[in-house]
C-alpha cells in the first residue's frame, strides 16, 4: 500500500502551482465549512454548560413581553425541588447615547439576596458581594463588559429607561466573572420598584423568574409543577430550562438550522467541483505517463490507487490548512461583539476538526474517481499515442 | 489589434466540463450572496410598504418599540388636537390610539408556537391605513370578541383560518375575516377591536402608541419636532417610515453571515477559477505562439484571457442567480427584536441583487484571469511554439 506514497506526493507536487491553488482553494471552502459545522454545534448541540443544567427560567406562556405578577416568586418558592427563585428583569435603556452600538449591552434587574444561590457559578469578591447586597443602587457587571467600557469600581452608571419610566443612577461595587454571562450589567430590582413608585402598573409585575432546582432529576417535575401551579391563573407560564430559553432567541433569526444546512451543503459541492476538476486536468495531462506506468507493469487498480491517493494527499493538506484558518477565524469571532452566547465560545472542537477534514479526504477521492477510473481504463496504446 | 471574443467563447465551448464546473463553483458563491440579498430585500419591502409618508408614530418619551410604547388616553386627548393633524370629511382628526401586544399561536413550521402582533384598534385606525383591504369575510365589530388576521397570519396558522376560534386574554375570539395588506407587515399581525382587548388585557389606560397622519408631506416634520417639544405630552414622536425601517435590523445577523460566507466561498472560487485559466493556457501555449507569429500583440493576448475569464465567471453569475430564482417570492418568517413576533415576507431576488451577484462573480473572474492572463502574454514565441 505504502509504496506508492512517494509516487503520490511526486505526482502532486509535479504541477506544483496548480497544487497550491487547489489545495488553498479547498481550504477556504474547509474553513467555512469548520465555521458553520461549529456554529451549529454551538448552538444546537452543546451540552448545558454547568451551572446551567439546574436553571429554569420561567415566563409568561404567550411571550416574555408579557409581565407576570411578582408575588409568583414566593409561590414558585414553595413547589417541592425548588431551591431558590429570583426575579430576572430586563430593564433594557439606554446608555449614554444609545445610537452608539458600542453602548449597548445588556442589563438585568435582580434580587441580590438571591443571586448568588440562583447563580453559583458566579465568581466575585466576598466583600464586593457584601456591598452588593447592602447598596441599594449598587450595579455589577461582567468582567469582559467593565474591560470593555473601561469602568473601575465606584464607577457611577446612569441608565434612562425605555421599557420603565425610571432613569438608575447606579454605581458599579463589583466585577464578577461568569462562563455563562457576557456583558452584563445586574442591579437591584428592589431599586427599580421604588423609581417606579406605587402608582405604576408595572410595580407588581415582573418579565420572568430564574429558578435553580436542588438536583437534576427533579428538572421535568418542577417545569410541571411550576407551569401546571399557573395554568388556570390569569397569568399562565411557561418554564423551560436556561438553555433552551436561550435558543429561542436564535429561533428569532428564522430557521437558522436550514441556512446552516444550505450553506454547507453549497460549500461541500463547491468542494467537490474544485478537486474533481483538478484532477481531470491533471489526468488529462498525464495520460502519456499512466501509459508508460502500464509498460513497466503498473496494473490498472494501482494507477486508480495512485490517483485517487493523489487527490486524497490534496484534500488533507487543503482540509488541514482549512482548519488552521478556521481557528484564526473563531478565534476573531471570540473577541468580537457577542452577539449572542454561542459567539464566545465558537471553537473548532477536535470532534469538529476530525469530521471536516474526513469530509474533505471523502470528497476529495470520490470526486476524482471517475478521472481515475478513466486513465486506470485507457489502453496502453491509446495512451502513448496521446499527445495531450 | 484585438483577438475576437469569439475565439474565447469557443475555447469555452470546448473544454465544456471545466468550464461547466468552475462556472458551477462560481455560480453556488453568488447563489448564497444572491439569496441573503433577496432575504434582506423582502424584509425591507415588508417594512417600508407598511409605513405611509405623512404618518407620524407617537409613543410614551424614551419608548422605542411599540410593545413597550406607553401611551396614555390622557395625552392621546391632548395629542389630536394638535395642528398639523390631518382631518376626515366628518372633521374628526385621523389619529388612531392602539394597544399592541403578542399572542402565540403554533404554525406550520413550529409546533410549539410562534408569536404574533395583536393590534387592538379603533375605526379610524383602519382609516389611516389605506393599504389594508378585506380578503375575506367581514372587519370585526366594535365592543364584540372578534378579530381580522393578516393573510399571512391566516397562511402560516392553521388555528387561524376564517371562522375558527383563537384563545387569549380572558376567553375566547372569532376569527371573522382575513385582511390583505400586500406585502406589508400588516399581513403578519391580527386586529381587533381595541377596548374589547385593552379589557382582556388589564389595559384600560397605559395603551402602546399612537398613529397620527399630518396634514401634507411638508407639514411632517414640523408635526413630529412640535409633539417631541411639547412638554405636556412627554412623548416621542418619529414618522413611521424610519420606525419601520429601523426593524430591518432583525435580518443584520443573516445578512452579516452570508455576506461572510460569500466572501470566503469567493475566495475558494477564485483560486479555482485561476487555475482553471492556467490550464487553459498551459494547452494553448501553441496557439498563444501562433497568435504572435500572426502580429497580434502581448497586451492583445492579454485582454484576450482575462475576458475569456470574464466570460466564464459571467457564465457562473447568470447561473447562480438562476439557481436562487426559484426562492422569488417563497414566503418565510423572522423574528422582529421590535415586536418581538413574528413577521412573514417574501423572498425578492430583484434586478439588484442580481446585479450585485453578477459583479461579484466578474470580480472573482478578474482575480482568477488576470494572473493567468499575464502569465500567457509573457511568453516567448519560440518557447511557446515548441513547447506546446
Amino acid at each position: 500500500m505504502f509504496r506508492y506514497l512517494p509516487l503520490m506526493l511526486k505526482n502532486s507536487l509535479r504541477n506544483r502551482r496548480r497544487s497550491v491553488l487547489t489545495i488553498f482553494s479547498i481550504a477556504a471552502s474547509l474553513c467555512l465549512l469548520g465555521v458553520m459545522f461549529a456554529l451549529y454545534r454551538g448552538l444546537f448541540l452543546a451540552p448545558p454548560t454547568p451551572g446551567q443544567e439546574l436553571r429554569l427560567v420561567t415566563h409568561h406562556k404567550v411571550s416574555i413581553t408579557q409581565p407576570i405578577p411578582a408575588y409568583f416568586g414566593d409561590k414558585i418558592r414553595q413547589v417541592p425541588g425548588v431551591r431558590e427563585a429570583m426575579i430576572w428583569q430586563w430593564f433594557g435603556g439606554t446608555y449614554k447615547d444609545a445610537r452608539d452600538q458600542k453602548n449597548f449591552f445588556a442589563r438585568f434587574c435582580v434580587e441580590p439576596d438571591k443571586f448568588f444561590k440562583v447563580r453559583p457559578e458566579i465568581v466575585m469578591p466576598e466583600d464586593q458581594k457584601q456591598t452588593f447586597l447592602h447598596l441599594r443602587t449598587a450595579a455589577i457587571a461582567s468582567s469582559d463588559l467593565v474591560e470593555r467600557m473601561n469602568w473601575k469600581i465606584g464607577e457611577k452608571i446612569f441608565l434612562t429607561g425605555d421599557i420603565f419610566q425610571a432613569n438608575p443612577e447606579l454605581t458599579l461595587v463589583g466585577v464578577f466573572n461568569d462562563p455563562n454571562t457576557s456583558e452584563t450589567l445586574f442591579f437591584s430590582n428592589a431599586y427599580l420598584r421604588e423609581m417606579l413608585g406605587a402608582k405604576s402598573a408595572q410595580q407588581d409585575l415582573v418579565g420572568t423568574f430564574q429558578v435553580q432546582v436542588e438536583n437534576v432529576d427533579a428538572v421535568p417535575r418542577v417545569i410541571k409543577a411550576i407551569d401546571d401551579m399557573f395554568a388556570n391563573s390569569q397569568f399562565p407560564t411557561k418554564s423551560e430550562s436556561e438553555q433552551a430559553f436561550g435558543l429561542q432567541f436564535i429561533s428569532f433569526l428564522g430557521n437558522i438550522k436550514l441556512y446552516l444546512m444550505s450553506i454547507c451543503a453549497a460549500v461541500t459541492f463547491t468542494i467537490l467541483l474544485v478537486s474533481a476538476n483538478t484532477m481531470a486536468m491533471s489526468v488529462r495531462e498525464r495520460i502519456r505517463e499512466v501509459g508508460i506506468l502500464k509498460t513497466l507493469g503498473y496494473t490498472p487498480g494501482a494507477i486508480l490507487f495512485i490517483i485517487l491517493g493523489e487527490a486524497g494527499v490534496i484534500s488533507i493538506v487543503g482540509g488541514s490548512l482549512g482548519m488552521v484558518f478556521a481557528m484564526g477565524l473563531t478565534s476573531l469571532v471570540r473577541r468580537g461583539p457577542s452577539f449572542m452566547q454561542a459567539m464566545k465560545t465558537l471553537a473548532i472542537t477536535p470532534d469538529v476538526g476530525a469530521i471536516c477534514i474526513a469530509l474533505a479526504v471523502f470528497i476529495g477521492v470520490v470526486s476524482s474517481t471517475i478521472p481515475a477510473l478513466t486513465a486506470a481504463r485507457t489502453p496502453i496504446l491509446e495512451s502513448l499515442r496521446s499527445n495531450a | 489589434m484585438a483577438i475576437p471574443l469569439a475565439y474565447n467563447i469557443r475555447n469555452l465551448a470546448v473544454r465544456k466540463t471545466t468550464t461547466l464546473m468552475t462556472a458551477l463553483g462560481i455560480a453556488l458563491t453568488v447563489s448564497v450572496l444572491v439569496a441573503v440579498l433577496a432575504l434582506v430585500n423582502g424584509l425591507r419591502t415588508a417594512f417600508h410598504t407598511t409605513a405611509n409618508p405623512l404618518n407620524v408614530l407617537v409613543m410614551r418619551k424614551g419608548a422605542t418599540a411599540e410593545l413597550s410604547g406607553g401611551m396614555q388616553r390622557s395625552v392621546f386627548e391632548d395629542l389630536k388636537s394638535k395642528p398639523g393633524i390631518a382631518r376626515a370629511a366628518d372633521g374628526h382628526p385621523i389619529a388612531s390610539l392602539e394597544l399592541v401586544t403578542v399572542i402565540n399561536l403554533p404554525s406550520v413550521e413550529k409546533p410549539e408556537g410562534m408569536n404574533i402582533t395583536l393590534r387592538g384598534i379603533t375605526p379610524v385606525g383602519l382609516e389611516i391605513r389605506e393599504h389594508v383591504k378585506i380578503a375575506d369575510g367581514r372587519w370585526f365589530r366594535q365592543g364584540m370578541r372578534e378579530v381580522v388576521v393578516g393573510k399571512s397570519v391566516a397562511k402560516r396558522y392553521p388555528d387561524a383560518g376564517l371562522g375558527k376560534k383563537l384563545r387569549f386574554g380572558r376567553g375566547e375570539w372569532e376569527v371573522v375575516g382575513v385582511m390583505d395588506a400586500g406585502q406589508s407587515a400588516n399581513s403578519s399581525e391580527i386586529f381587533c377591536d381595541l377596548n374589547q382587548m385593552g379589557g382582556d388585557f388589564n389595559r384600560y389606560d397605559g395603551l402602546s402608541s399612537a398613529l397620527v397622519r399630518a396634514t401634507d408631506a411638508v407639514s411632517v416634520d414640523a408635526l413630529v419636532n412640535s409633539i417631541n417639544d411639547d412638554r405636556r405630552l412627554l412623548s416621542t414622536a418619529r414618522t413611521e417610515q424610519s420606525y419601520m425601517d429601523a426593524q430591518t435590523v432583525s435580518a443584520a445577523p443573516i445578512e452579516y453571515l452570508g455576506v461572510f460566507v460569500s466572501i470566503i466561498m469567493a475566495v475558494g472560487s477564485s483560486f479555482a477559477a485561476m487555475n482553471t485559466m492556467y490550464a487553459a493556457v498551459a494547452r494553448r501555449a501553441k496557439e498563444v505562439g501562433t497568435l504572435r507569429v500572426l502580429g497580434f500583440s502581448r497586451s492583445s493576448i492579454l485582454t484576450s484571457f482575462f475576458f475569456e475569464s470574464l466570460v466564464l465567471s459571467l457564465i457562473g453569475g447568470a447561473l447562480g442567480c438562476a439557481l436562487v430564482l426559484p426562492l422569488n417570492n417563497v414566503t418565510t418568517g423572522i423574528m422582529s427584536f421590535q415586536s418581538f413576533s413574528e413577521i412573514a415576507f417574501n423572498f425578492r431576488v430583484g434586478p439588484e441583487a442580481m446585479a450585485i451577484g453578477v459583479t461579484f462573480a466578474l470580480i472573482m473572474g478578474a482575480i482568477g484571469g488576470l494572473f493567468p492572463a499575464r502569465a500567457a502574454a509573457k511568453k516567448e514565441i519560440l518557447v511557446a511554439l515548441r513547447d506546446g
